[in-house]
């Protein structure tokens, strides 16, 4: 198990940059998360941990120890793909094996860890199988086999579970989790799946275009998003967000684009008639109330579920979603009353930036 | 329906029939013409078999002509060159399929460019170059004449067997602490024991037929191979088809072999299971 150091990395294929100034300090047995948009980065990162991308500026230590230069094999580390990438020559058993072969650990100890490691995974019956003769959930299992036989410094993976059908996934994240807390491995993960960022993460990495926009505990990003782009990419459905202008006073009020005015509990961290962006989660939104601070919006849609309701609303010309468990919801038309709590309002300002 | 769709795979079947049929009949005349004695090939010309059929054109074909030396030449000629070209193609068709590197687009283009010129154009220049080598009239020249013709479409062969390997593999090998030789060795080669078993049959087949450098290098039977030793059954004055059509049998049997041989790697889909799809 090790550290690993990524200081102001950049890559560039050609003149085109891929990433820019990345920074990032990864504990010892900590399980880290890279989230954000297709072709931002992720993998391009996780390769260059691996060795297999070169490091255009910057250094990556692992454990210490400065890895730019290292072949692969020589990094120690185990990577998990997307497409499992199994040795389609080899069964099941060699194909675990294929790395403590190449350092020629002993026979007895090769069938040790291998037994291990296949009772871990529920491999034992397939174990003289060949990858063609596997299921797509069955090879997944071999992949993440062929990573923990031998003790890495650290484990890849590279959206491992993103090939899976929605039910394998949800199985087989429980039992990654599960991995992690026996192994206590250092681990860095690329996922487009929200609930696996949140459930896997000790710290997600939100990127965007090659920039990290947001380091910290899931419920950080959830609850603290420190930009816009982490705000709209974290949580589903994504937060609301409404542009328009605040206004200070007695009676703080927030104007959207529209005009539509929304009274404010408290006031914000914002100047007098300054240009911001309001956001809000759609669980956030209370579905009720009377008093001033209530405003009347308009049902659009309403989209049931099953484990609650998702209502699409209009204020005016802005439309937004609400998410609300109660099952009455599910008949309304019309207009109704919404309230938006001054606790879990975000404020952005002017360049999209938390305030 | 099950009337109609039996049918159909009765007219699907006879399609294929009569496609075999067609493109066998040669083969079948060669092997009649064959086994018809002398004193019946005119009388009973086209009967689709003698009414007494014999072996004595392959006895005196394998007995008394020059043909067994052709055989063992081109046996020679056409194995060095599979087996060289094939050793050549599988490392510049890797390097093609994997690495970047400067001058490749022109490298191929230049490759290409070999393939487009009719052969008969360069026999002379070619034979010009060879002779003050001492290469001409030699089995020697010939091979390194014919793996030069062959290593750039064999290096294209082998260069799209290879870019049907996904990279994956070899990454995933490299991680788990190969060199790129070994990943390339220990995963990548296994699977593309098809790609390795078509080239070596393409080459060996383009070897085994070729006539026409095969005429113009080599003079006199001590080297020539069996194409040229063919036109030696025919005389200023006659043709003497049944020798002529054993020794075409008997040149079959290698290049059927080879196939058997080679066949079983060349139905299987290897890197079946490698990656999801
Ligand atoms: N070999 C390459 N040459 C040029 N550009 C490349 C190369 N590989 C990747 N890129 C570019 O680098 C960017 C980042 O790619 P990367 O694969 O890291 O994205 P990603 O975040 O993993 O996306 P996804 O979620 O779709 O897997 C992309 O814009 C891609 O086009
Ligand atoms: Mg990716």
């Amino acid at each position: 198990m090790a550290s690993i150091d990524i200081a102001n990395i950049q890559k560039s294929y050609g003149p085109h940059p891929v990433l820019h100034d990345v920074d990032l300090k990864i504990r010892d047995g900590e399980f880290v998360v890279l989230v954000g948009p297709s072709g931002c980065g992720k993998s391009t990162l996780l390769r260059m941990i691996a060795g297999l991308e070169s490091v255009t500026a910057g250094e990556i230590r692992i454990a210490g120890r400065r890895v730019n230069e290292l072949a692969p094999k020589d990094r120690d580390i185990a990577m998990v793909f997307q497409s499992y990438a199994l040795y389609p020559h080899m069964s099941v058993a060699r194909n675990m094996s294929y790395s403590l072969r190449l350092r020629k650990t002993p026979k007895e100890r090769i069938a040790t860890v291998v037994a291990g490691a296949a009772a871990k995974l529920g491999l034992d019956p397939l174990l003289e199988r060949r990858p063609r003769a596997l299921s797509g959930g069955q090879r997944q299992r071999v992949a993440m086999g062929r990573a923990i036989v031998r003790q890495p410094k650290a484990f890849l993976f590279d959206e491992p579970l993103s090939n899976l059908d929605a039910r394998l996934r949800e199985q087989m994240r429980a039992e990654i989790k599960k991995l992690h807390k026996d192994l206590g491995a250092t681990s860095i993960y690329v996922t487009h799946d929200q609930i696996e960022a949140m459930t896997l993460a000790d710290r997600i990495v939100a990127m965007n275009a090659g920039v990290v926009q947001q380091v910290g505990s899931p419920l950080d990003l959830y609850d603290r998003p420190a930009n816009l782009f982490v705000a709209g990419f974290i949580g589903s459905p994504g937060m609301n967000f409404f542009e328009g202008t605040y206004h200070a006073g007695d009676r703080p009020l927030f104007e959207t684009a529209g005009n539509i005015g929304i009274p404010l509990d408290s006031s914000a961290p914002l100047a007098n008639n300054a240009r911001a962006t309001l956001g809000i989660r759609p669980e956030h939104i209370v579905l009720a109330g009377h008093g001033p601070e209530t405003l009347l919006a308009t049902v659009d849609l309403v989209e049931p579920t099953g484990f609650g309701i998702i209502l699409h609303l209009s204020l005016g010309r802005s439309g937004f979603k609400a998410f609300t468990n109660d099952r009455s919801f599910l008949t309304v038309s019309g207009t109704i009353p919404v309230h938006f709590p001054a606790h879990s309002l975000h404020f952005f300002d002017g360049e999209g930036n938390r305030v | 329906m099950r009337a109609k769709s039996a049918f159909l795979t009765v007219a699907h079947r006879l399609a294929i029939l009569a496609y075999i049929a067609f493109a066998l009949f040669p083969l079948f005349w060669l092997l009649k013409v064959a086994v018809t004695p002398n004193d019946l090939l005119y009388s009973e010309g086209i009967r689709l078999w003698p009414s007494r059929a014999s072996l004595e054109h392959f006895d005196f074909v394998l007995r008394h002509s020059a043909f067994p030396v052709f055989f063992r030449n081109s046996l020679i000629v056409s194995g060095s060159t599979a087996v060289v070209v094939t050793i050549l193609a599988s490392l510049s068709g890797y390097a093609l399929s994997r690495f970047r590197f400067r001058g490749k687009y022109w490298l191929v283009t230049l490759m290409l460019l070999t393939q487009m010129f009719p052969l008969v154009m360069l026999v002379a220049p070619i034979f010009k170059i060879l002779s003050p080598l001492g290469l001409t009239n030699s089995l020697t020249g010939l091979v390194i004449v014919y793996s030069a013709f062959n290593v750039p479409f064999a290096t294209f062969l082998m260069q799209s067997f290879f870019d049907g390997i996904p990279k994956d593999l070899e990454e995933a090998a490299m991680i788990d602490g190969a060199t790129q030789f070994v990943a390339f060795r220990q995963i990548i080669l296994p699977l593309t024991l098809p790609g390795i078993a078509a080239t070596l049959g393409f080459v060996f087949t383009a070897a085994w037929s070729e006539l026409l450098f095969s005429l113009m290098l080599i003079s006199g039977n001590e080297q020539a191979t069996f194409p040229v030793g063919l036109l030696s059954f025919v005389s200023k004055f006659s043709v003497d088809f049944g020798q002529m059509m054993a020794a075409g049998v008997l040149a079959l049997i290698p290049a059927c072999l080879f196939f058997l041989l080679i066949q079983r790697y060349l139905v299987q889909g290897l890197t079946a299971g490698a990656v999801k799809g």
